[in-house]
């Protein structure tokens, strides 16, 4: 029971950390119809550029506060991470507005190549670590119930955390704000709300800039457990089927569909795995949603948006 | 002046139905024909039919394969290097396990199983589209990949996981020269390009045109969408099996899944978008494109007289690739096979520009 409850958690936690990378393709598409198979790719540009700029910062400036260092890399990973934002509007998206939505997925994915390439060329390609002194001991709980006790990791349990934190934020600003409103108008229909006078170039921009702080603390976190390196952007590929199975529109999808996912991978591989031959957590998830998409296309919490053939 | 149709009348149907209608075209066709078939097996030396031809044949075909898919009928699929994959292997197994199986015979029989995946990971597109189906073709994508590695008897129980195949032949005649293996491609892809040519000119690949177009108006003037889309799926799956056993056979020889991850699809997916979608000529275009680019840019620096690493080199690879997918699809959604288009009709108008 003791050994059950513990991968449950591990799964639940690991879960948490699909939902916060799919909680950024939720964003963009919610706010802009655009499925950005970018996102993993933004992932990896975002937490490159903290786990650069907090090494190469104490070096520039001359000082040793690693504190000091986190900050700042995380102000400049930002404002990087909002630049980013800012040239995939200007130089792709605002030229494919009212085009297909294969057309913009398409796009995206030649936007996450051109990612991949230029952040590895500029922060280079080796592995980094990013250090924001997360607790790294285990922690030991219900010591008293099971035998052994249940082993859990602080680092997930922060990770949790911050993540339900990026979620509140994130609701907060979507349903009580004017520009959160703005983005749900262009996500119903581009032309409709331009034509209502919603500058559609700047909510792109402002979108996008969201997704990036999400990649931003999708990255650190992810970052900070495993090193930051090209792995990193395929991870994103795992948070694809949360997307699908919680639904492309909805946050709380993203974040209950990854958990399903963490744990449902978790537990299949330790108690089916051995009947498959092991290793099955690679398409486990797609399966899981591929198997959901037959039975309710539009996931646990999207919207019935897909028109069906 | 040279290239138009003035003059050239058509007294019967059959004239007017060819897939060249225009003579020059004709007469072109078969130059490049001959061209491929002897000029270049004599002139072009072992390393270039090896690393580059051979390739960009194999490739050509699997993208002609998914361009039926993708840009004939409109469904995106990420899971080509799936169906290669299946098309390889299945293809394996047959040539192992049966005595004295035709090269030919096992490699069709792999596009044949390759069909059956194809068509089984297709029926997810009767309900859905778009997005959902991409990600719905990952999962074969990934269940192939992790297939291929875990289950033993697909590999025959190899235990390095990686099979090989070696002492090809047909009809007696080896196929172990890169000259050899060169023509062996070379006839798959004229015929299967043939086939693919007449097959969307026809009943079914209209069909797939106007499912892809808009599949609630086709639907409505009785075009089957279960059927449409099936068939696409299974011709291309088909073809792509076809390539992917060719690319395990000839011109890898020993193999392992790896050969067909998830970055084989994506370079397909790209080599149709840059070729042009829902163009035949366009996957030769598209192939030829991303097999040349990666040498081009790295000879280019020794040209300039500067080096630069490796890594560098495939990280400007993969910008660069990256840069033209969206500049492709801003600028000219219908890739290089427009261009050449264009460029034709520019031809039969010249010197006059109206």
């Amino acid at each position: 029971m003791g050994f059950f409850l513990e991968t449950l958690f591990g799964g639940l936690m690991v879960g948490m950390l699909y939902s916060l990378i799919a909680i950024g393709f939720v964003l963009i598409y919610k706010a802009s119809g655009v499925f950005n198979f970018a996102q993993g790719a933004m992932v990896l540009f975002a937490a490159l550029a903290m786990a650069r700029f907090a090494e190469w910062f104490p070096q520039w400036f001359g000082f040793e506060s690693q504190v000091l260092a986190n900050i700042l890399a995380f102000i400049a990973a930002m404002g990087v991470m909002v630049i980013v934002a800012w040239l995939i509007e200007r130089l792709a998206l605002s030229k494919l507005v009212n085009q297909e939505g294969i057309t913009l997925l398409m796009a995206t994915l030649g936007i996450a190549y051109f990612l991949d390439g230029v952040g590895q060329t500029i922060f280079g390609n080796d592995i980094y670590k990013i250090d924001i002194g997360m607790p790294k001991e285990p922690l030991m709980v219900l010591q008293g119930t099971f035998q052994g006790g249940l082993l859990l990791s602080q680092e997930d349990l922060v990770a949790a955390l911050v993540a339900a934190g990026l979620v509140v934020v994130l609701a907060i600003f979507f349903q009580k704000t004017a520009t959160g409103r703005a983005l749900r108008a262009v996500a119903d229909d581009h032309q409709a709300a331009q034509s209502i006078g919603i500058p559609l170039k700047r909510i792109w921009v402002i979108v996008w800039s969201v997704a990036g702080f999400s990649a931003l603390v999708a990255g650190i976190i992810w970052g900070s457990k495993l090193g930051v390196q090209f792995s990193l952007s395929l991870v994103a590929l795992k948070a694809l089927p949360v997307v699908i199975l919680g639904g492309l529109t909805s946050i709380p999808g993203a974040i209950i569909g990854g958990l399903l996912i963490g744990v449902g991978e978790k537990l299949s591989e330790i108690y089916l795995g051995p009947m498959l031959g092991g290793g099955i957590e690679i398409w486990f998830a797609y399966v899981l949603a591929l198997v959901f998409l037959l039975v309710r296309p539009q996931g646990l919490f999207g919207e019935k948006i897909i028109d069906r053939v | 002046m040279f290239y138009r149709e003035n003059g050239q009348f058509k007294s019967s149907y059959r004239a007017d139905q060819q897939i060249f209608p225009i003579a020059q075209d004709r007469i072109a066709i078969l130059v490049l024909l001959l061209v491929a078939f002897i000029v270049v097996p004599l002139g072009v030396s072992d390393y270039w039919m090896r690393a580059i031809l051979t390739p960009f044949l194999i490739l050509s075909l699997a993208a002609l394969g998914l361009n039926i898919l993708v840009g004939y009928c409109g469904q995106i699929s990420l899971g080509t290097g799936a169906f290669m994959a299946v098309g390889a292997y299945a293809a394996y197994n047959f040539q192992v396990r049966i005595d004295g199986m035709p090269l030919i015979a096992s490699l069709l029989l792999g596009g044949l199983c390759a069909t059956v995946i194809g068509v089984l990971f297709g029926i997810p597109s009767l309900r859905i589209k778009g997005l959902y189906l991409a990600v719905a073709t990952l999962a074969a994508q990934f269940f192939t990949d992790w297939a291929f590695l875990r289950i033993q008897w697909f590999t025959n129980n190899s235990s390095s996981g990686s099979v090989s195949v070696a002492g090809l032949n047909v009809f007696g005649v080896p196929i172990e020269s890169p000259v050899q293996k060169y023509l062996f491609c070379l006839i798959f892809v004229v015929v299967f390009a043939l086939l693919a040519k007449n097959l969307v000119r026809s009943a079914i690949g209209r069909e797939w045109m106007a499912m892809r177009d808009m599949d609630v108006a086709a639907a409505v003037i009785g075009i089957r969408p279960v059927y449409a889309k099936l068939t696409a799926f299974a011709v291309s799956s088909f073809i792509v099996g076809v390539a992917g056993a060719l690319w395990g056979f000839v011109h890898l020889g020993a193999w392992e899944p790896a050969a067909f991850s998830i970055d084989r699809s994506f370079q397909l997916l790209f080599m149709v978008i840059i070729g042009g979608l829902g163009s035949i000529m366009g996957s030769f275009f598209g192939a030829a494109f991303i097999v040349l680019l990666p040498l081009f840019l790295n000879q280019l620096p020794g040209w300039l007289g500067f080096s630069i690493s490796t890594a560098l080199a495939s990280h400007l690879e993969t910008m660069i690739f990256g840069a033209l997918i969206v500049f492709f699809l801003i600028v000219e959604p219908h890739g290089l096979a427009r261009l050449w288009s264009t460029g034709k009709e520019k031809l039969r108008l010249w010197p006059f520009p109206h």
